[in-house]
Order: C-alpha cells, then structure tokens, then sequence
C-alpha cells in the first residue's frame, strides 16, 4: 500500500455504471516524510477523503476488497485518512 | 515476497472498516528499495527485518475476514544464510 497526497479531483459523466457514485481523485504518491515522488495515480475513494489530505492507497485486485468496491472495475482504492506517520 | 524492514508506524482513524484494530507498518524494502505500507500479520516490531507477501494474496493472512491490502507482514525474519 502507498502514502499519497489528493491533489486533485475527476469528474466523469460516462462512465461504467458500477462506479457511478464514487468519489475519484487524483492522488501524488510521497514518502514518508511527506515530500512529493514521481507520478501519478486516480483512485476510488471509500473513506471521504479531501483535498490535500494524506491518505493509504491500496492497489490491484485488492482494491475490490475496499468498502463498496466489491465487483467493481477498480485497481487503487483509497482505504484510510493518514493521522501521523511515525518513523523509528 | 520480499524482505524489508519495518521503518515506522501509521496511524490511521478514519479507515475502512476492515481495517479497524489492524497494525499499519512503514517498511522499507531491503536493500534500499521505496517505503510502503503494509498490515502486520505477525506482530512485528520496530527495526526487525520481515517478510512481506505483496498482491492479492496479502489478504490471505486475515482469512476469512476480507482485509483491502496488498501488502501484510507474514513472518519475521530470524537469520539469513546465503552463498554470495
């Protein structure tokens, strides 16, 4: 699973009908640190994340596996709202 | 699966259901690869090298229960004995 930050939102009128009602955003991945890394990923958001929030992504087929997300043509799920990251 | 060692700690509240009660750990992939999050299967602590199975089967340490990761720490590691 990844740390990542919202930086943004999509919006999509035609879509595949299971993913009507889901929440896309753009999300940067960063370290733990909180610095931006390369790239970029969209993700469905099940937790009510918002914009700039630091977040957990999980991708591939585990992403099905979030809230709501069951069945759906999904790979990156955004699963929790990051409170603190603490390095040893 | 991969070896890494466990760098860190997340903490989380507002999280999926099925994530509730679970450890969130910062590892960072042996040699020197990038730091991901994975979910401790075994009860890992700070510093120690693991073992982490990544992909869908991640999930298969918490069956039957339906856990959304792709990364778990499945065991720890107690020594490495290898030909160079």
């Amino acid at each position: 699973m990844l740390l990542a930050r919202i930086i943004g939102t999509v919006v999509a009128t035609r879509k595949d009908p299971r993913l009507e009602g889901k929440k896309l955003l753009i999300c940067r991945p960063i370290d733990p640190d909180g610095k931006d890394e390369k790239g970029y990923l969209i993700a469905v958001d099940t937790v009510h994340a918002g914009f700039r929030e630091q977040v957990i992504i999980v991708q591939g087929s585990s992403a099905r596996m979030a809230q709501g997300c069951k069945d759906t043509p999904v790979d990156a799920a955004i699963v929790g709202i990051v409170d603190q990251v603490s390095q040893d | 699966m991969y070896l890494g060692k466990v760098i860190g700690r997340v903490v989380s509240s507002v999280k999926d259901p099925a994530l509730e009660g679970r450890k969130l750990l910062l590892i960072r992939r042996l040699p020197n690869g990038p730091a991901v999050v994975a979910i401790d299967a075994v009860g890992a602590g700070a510093g120690e090298t693991v073992y982490v199975c990544r992909g869908r089967e991640a999930a298969f340490a918490f069956k039957p229960e339906e856990v959304p990761t792709e990364a778990s720490v499945v065991a720890i590691v107690d020594t490495i004995e290898r030909e160079l």
